[in-house]
C-alpha cells in the first residue's frame, strides 16, 4: 500500500482507537456547546413568533433534530454492523454498541417532545399518526437491540448477533414506514394533518439546522465516550488497559 | 436440490406428530385469547364487527409467537443443529425447511380456526374469506421473521420474552395488511391490494429471512 | 422575565419539551462519566490484587 493513503484498518483495533476517539470526543463535545448555544439563542431570541402556532411552535426546534438524529443513528449503526461483519473488526461493534443508549434517547425524546407540541396543538397528547408511530416503533428496535446486545454474555457471539438484528431491523424500517403510512390514510377518522406545509421562515430553517448539528455533535462525542467505557470494560484483561487504569489512579 | 428439504420437512413434522400437544396448546391460547375481547369490550355486535380483523389477526400474531422458540431449541439442545450446519447442504435451505414445517404445524390450524373465530364476531361470508387468504399469506411470513429472532435468541436465559421484543416490531406490516384485508372488504372497498402487498412482503421475506436465519445460526453455533 | 417563561400561553409545553431534552443531554454524559470512573476504579483495583497475590 503506498504510504500518501492512511491505513484505516490501523485504527480499527481498540488499542489505537483508545486515544483517538478521546480527541474526537473533546473536540466534538466543545463543537455541540458552542453550535447548541447558538441554537437556544437563536431558537428563543431570534427566530420570530409563528403567526399561526404563536410561541408553541418553538418545540420544533428540539423536536426536529431529535427525530432526525434518531433516525440517522440507526442507520449509522447499520453500517457499523455491516462492516463489523464483513471485515470482522470489533470496533465495528463496539461503536454500534455505544451509539444505540444515545439513539434509543433521541426517539424517545422526539416522542416526549412531540406529544408536548400536539397536545396544544392538536388537543390531544398523543395521536396515532404515521410518522409518530413509526417513531414508536423505531425507539421498539432500538430496545430490541439493546436487549438483545446485553443478554448475550459471550461478547463475540453478541456483536455478530446484533449486528444481524440491525441488518434485518434496516431492510424492515421502510416496509414498516410505508406500511404504517399506508395504514394512516386509510384511516382518515381523524382529521389532524400534519403535512401542511406551512412556509418556514429561513431564520426557522437555520435554527434548525444549527440545532441539528449541534445534536450531531453532541451524539459523535457521547459515541465516542461510550465506546471508550466500552473499550475499556471488554479488553479489561490486555495489558494496555492494566497499565493504563494503574496510571490515573 | 430439493431433496433435503422434503426430509427435513418429513422429519420435522415426524417429530411434530410426536408431540401433538404443543400444536393444541398453540391453538387453543389463539381460541382464548381471541374470545377474551368480547368479554372485556362488550357484547355489542356492530362494535365487534369492528375490531373483529384487528383481534384475530393479534391474537395470530400472538400465538404464532408462542411456538417459536422451538423451531430450533430442541435440535440445538440435542446438537442436531450443530450436525444440520456441518452437511454440504446450504443452510438456508435447510432453514427454509424447518420454517415450513413449522408453519405446517402451528399457523396452518391458525389459518383452519380463524373463520369459526370470525363467526363469533359476526362477519360476512366475504370477510371470513379474506380473513383466511390474509391469514394463508400472511403467517408464513410470520414464521419465517421469527426464525430469525429465534435463531438470535437460541440457547439464551430470557429467550423467550426476549424474542417477543425482537420479532414484534418487525410483525407490525404484516399485521397492518392482514387486518387492513379483511377491514377493507368488510367497509365493501375490497382487499385485493393489502393481499398483493402481503404476498409481495411473503416473496421478500422468504428469499431474504432463511439467509438471515442460516447467518443467526451460525453465529449462535459458533 | 415573566412574560418570556409564559411564552404566549404555551409556557408548560414549551419548557416541557426543551427542559427534559435538556436533561436527558445533561444526565447521559454525566453517567457516562460515572460509569468510565467505575470501570477503570474496578481494573486498577484487580490488577493491584493480582500483583500482591503473584508476590
Amino acid at each position: 500500500m503506498s504510504s500518501r493513503f492512511i491505513n484505516w484498518f490501523k485504527f480499527s483495533s481498540p488499542a489505537t482507537f483508545y486515544p483517538l476517539a478521546r480527541k474526537i470526543s473533546v473536540v466534538s463535545t466543545v463543537v455541540a456547546v458552542v453550535l447548541i448555544a447558538i441554537g437556544l439563542y437563536m431558537s428563543f431570541f431570534v427566530a420570530p413568533t409563528d403567526y399561526k402556532q404563536g410561541e408553541g411552535y418553538r418545540i420544533i426546534f428540539v423536536h426536529v433534530p431529535a427525530s432526525w438524529m434518531s433516525m440517522f443513528i440507526y442507520l449509522v449503526m447499520a453500517g457499523w454492523a455491516a462492516l463489523g461483519l464483513v471485515f470482522n473488526t470489533r470496533l465495528s461493534a463496539m461503536m454500534a454498541q455505544a451509539l444505540a443508549p444515545t439513539g434509543a434517547m433521541f426517539a424517545f425524546l422526539s416522542l416526549w417532545t412531540g406529544s408536548f407540541w400536539g397536545k396544544p396543538m392538536w388537543g390531544t397528547w398523543w395521536v396515532w399518526d404515521a410518522r409518530i408511530t413509526s417513531e414508536l416503533i423505531l425507539l421498539f428496535l432500538y430496545l430490541g437491540y439493546m436487549a438483545l446486545r446485553s443478554a448475550i454474555d459471550d461478547p463475540r457471539r453478541g456483536d455478530r448477533a446484533s449486528a444481524i438484528l440491525l441488518l434485518v431491523g434496516v431492510v424492515n424500517v421502510p416496509i414498516i414506514y410505508y406500511s404504517v403510512k399506508w395504514w394512516n390514510t386509510l384511516h382518515q377518522g381523524s382529521t389532524i394533518r400534519m403535512n401542511q406545509e406551512t412556509t418556514m421562515e429561513e431564520t426557522m430553517l437555520l435554527t434548525m439546522l444549527i440545532m441539528t448539528l449541534g445534536f450531531w455533535a453532541y451524539s459523535i462525542a457521547v459515541s465516542m465516550a461510550r465506546v471508550r467505557a466500552v473499550i475499556l470494560e471488554r479488553e479489561r484483561s490486555a495489558n494496555w488497559v492494566r497499565e493504563l487504569a494503574e496510571g490515573r489512579t | 436440490m430439493l431433496e433435503p428439504l422434503y426430509w427435513i420437512i418429513r422429519r420435522d413434522l415426524t417429530i411434530a406428530m410426536r408431540r401433538r400437544s404443543d400444536v393444541f396448546t398453540t391453538l387453543i391460547f389463539f381460541v382464548i385469547v381471541v374470545s377474551l375481547f368480547p368479554l372485556g369490550i362488550g357484547p355489542e355486535p356492530g362494535t365487534l364487527r369492528l375490531i373483529a380483523p384487528g383481534i384475530v389477526w393479534v391474537g395470530a400474531l400472538l400465538a404464532s409467537m408462542l411456538a417459536l422458540e422451538q423451531i430450533f431449541s430442541a435440535d440445538h439442545r440435542d446438537g442436531t443443529l450443530e450436525q444440520m450446519l456441518l452437511t454440504p447442504q446450504p443452510v438456508a435451505l435447510l432453514v427454509a425447511g424447518k420454517v415450513l414445517a413449522h408453519w405446517l404445524v402451528s399457523g396452518v390450524p391458525l389459518v383452519i380456526i380463524a373463520p369459526l373465530l370470525g363467526l363469533q364476531y359476526d362477519l360476512s361470508m366475504d370477510a371470513l374469506q379474506a380473513l383466511v387468504i390474509s391469514l394463508l399469506l400472511g403467517t408464513p411470513t410470520l414464521s419465517l421473521i421469527g426464525a430469525i429472532g429465534a435463531a438470535l435468541t437460541l440457547g439464551l436465559r430470557s429467550g423467550g420474552v426476549l424474542l417477543a421484543l425482537l420479532v414484534l416490531p418487525l410483525y407490525i406490516p404484516v399485521l397492518i395488511f392482514g387486518a387492513g384485508a379483511v377491514e377493507a372488504t368488510v367497509s365493501g372497498l375490497g382487499g385485493q391490494s393489502h393481499l398483493s402487498l402481503l404476498g409481495a412482503i411473503l416473496v421478500a421475506s422468504l428469499v431474504l429471512a432463511p439467509l438471515a436465519t442460516a447467518a443467526a445460526l451460525r453465529v449462535a453455533e459458533d | 422575565m415573566a412574560e418570556f417563561f409564559h411564552m404566549g400561553g404555551y409556557g408548560l409545553y414549551v419548557w416541557g419539551s426543551f427542559g427534559v431534552t435538556a436533561l436527558f443531554m445533561i444526565a447521559e454524559p454525566l453517567l457516562l462519566r460515572s460509569r468510565s470512573q467505575q470501570i477503570k476504579k474496578r481494573i486498577a483495583r484487580v490488577a493491584r490484587l493480582e500483583q500482591e497475590v503473584n508476590q
